[in-house]
């Protein structure tokens, strides 16, 4: 017992350092698993406020750029109310109305942004007050941005799309040959879309859109241009570079859209899986 | 002893607001960032309570964490740091004792600039290790521990030459 005790008191700075790098590591261990939501987030308090503060100061500082984006958006949305019975091609725009209200969107503001990490978060100025889930799409006038995760009452955490550890499943605009979406963590202007089939017709340029697989995003969201092309090793699956129509880093109006069918979906699929 | 204490109460605080208010935004060439709260281990006093100074370590490196939303990246490469310091120390100042009166903007130049480097750099390879965490981006890894670095220790041997006079 002695002996214990003493080796307790002897060994206790690293004893202690084992312990806080364990902890560590755990903290670490739990950002690189999509499923489980973390201890340590930005979406608190603290760190949120502070944030919001931030972003209130330089949020004047790019004001033009955002009016300009605004304005064209309007433009556009003025367009669609004229020709409100021809079909729009701009999918992020759907009537929520015509749509017999399954997708509802909520207009949020990013107040805090990450694109250089290869996981990289956002945040949001929307939570559950604003009746915002896990789990949801969030996309931006020009195509999608993330998931919602970790919420708090006045704020939430996208995973960006620039994430190692989430991937969703996207489409030829043109064909309805699929493929899944994952960062290779390099350069944030480019995502990579692997498990297309050889079979598919791909040409440099062509458009890439969500395919409406999941619960999560809507079908024929916007992603981005095919920039670049190759089989992979075994030449069964095309590895795609995609050009991002989204300037991830340069965010500021996003849009999380809720899809009012995902429970019964995901009840669906999880009797199947019983 | 006092004035040393809240020294390094202040010098906590105006690290992470540093570091999460502005440093964490540089992106100098797309991705690139000076982390200078390393700065607080490099002159957090050398005849310390071991145990405290760990314990400082990871309450620093976590506050950072939860502002950038990284898990515990920063708290574990700085709990590592704290954990290893004597040895460094040790390697660059040569026997310890007579180094523990001495401020240190007096050691002279030379040694203390190899004592930022490796203080630097082994923090920032923890790090990174722990950003990727895989092994198939080794080369990520080591690209971005050393542009962090190099633009890091520039950052600390400014700020200490621009800060010693008032600390003398």
């Amino acid at each position: 017992m002695q002996q214990i005790v003493n080796f307790f008191i002897r060994n206790k700075a690293t004893l202690l350092f084992l312990l806080l790098f364990g902890l560590s590591l755990i903290f670490t261990i739990q950002t690189h698993s999509f499923q489980k939501s973390r201890f340590i987030h930005s979406a608190n308090f603290l760190s949120g406020g502070v944030y919001n503060t931030t972003n209130n100061i330089s949020k004047y500082f790019d004001l033009k750029e955002e009016n300009t984006k605004l304005q064209e958006e309007n433009a556009r949305l003025r367009a669609v109310v004229f020709n409100s019975d021809v079909e729009t091609v701009d999918p992020i725009y759907i009537d929520s109305t015509s749509y017999n209200k399954q997708y509802l969107i909520t207009p949020a503001i990013v107040i805090n942004n990450s694109y250089t990490k290869g996981n990289n978060t956002l945040l949001i100025n929307r939570g559950l007050n604003d009746s915002i889930e896990a789990d949801l799409g969030v996309i931006s006038s020009k195509g999608i941005v993330g998931v919602t995760r970790n919420l708090n009452s006045k704020y939430a955490t996208v995973l960006s799309i620039l994430n190692n550890n989430i991937s969703f499943s996207a489409k030829l605009k043109q064909s309805n040959h699929s493929g899944s979406i994952k960062w290779n963590t390099k350069d944030p202007r480019f995502i990579q879309l692997t498990e297309m089939p050889k079979v598919a017709p791909i040409k440099k340029g062509d458009t890439i859109v969500t395919s409406g697989r999941s619960s999560i995003f809507p079908k024929n969201i916007p992603i981005g241009t095919i920039a670049n092309f190759k089989l992979d090793i075994a030449e069964n699956f095309y590895i795609i570079d995609v050009l991002l129509f989204n300037d991830m880093t340069s965010l500021d109006h996003v849009y999380v859209i809720k899809n009012t069918d995902k429970k019964l979906i995901n009840n669906l699929i999880q009797q199947e899986n019983e | 002893m006092n004035s040393v204490i809240s020294q390094n109460i202040t010098r906590f605080f105006l690290l992470v607001l540093i570091q999460v208010g502005i440093l964490n935004h540089i992106n100098f060439l797309g991705d690139i960032n000076p982390y200078l709260y390393v700065l607080f281990f490099v002159l957090y006093p050398l005849r310390n309570n071991r145990l405290l100074f760990i314990f400082i370590a990871f309450l620093l490196g976590l506050s950072i964490d939860m502002f950038s939303d990284t898990g515990g990246i920063h708290a574990g490469a700085s709990v590592f740091l704290a954990y290893i310091r004597p040895l460094i120390t040790k390697f660059s100042f040569g026997t310890l004792n007579e180094f523990y009166s001495v401020k240190f903007s007096n050691i002279d130049f030379i040694k203390r600039f190899t004592y930022i480097c490796i203080m630097v750099l082994i923090h920032h390879i923890v790090l990174f290790s722990l950003e990727y965490f895989s092994v198939v981006h080794v080369i990520t890894i080591l690209k971005h521990t050393l542009l962090s670095s190099i633009f890091t220790i520039i950052l600390i041997l400014l700020t200490t030459i621009i800060f010693r006079k008032s600390s003398k």
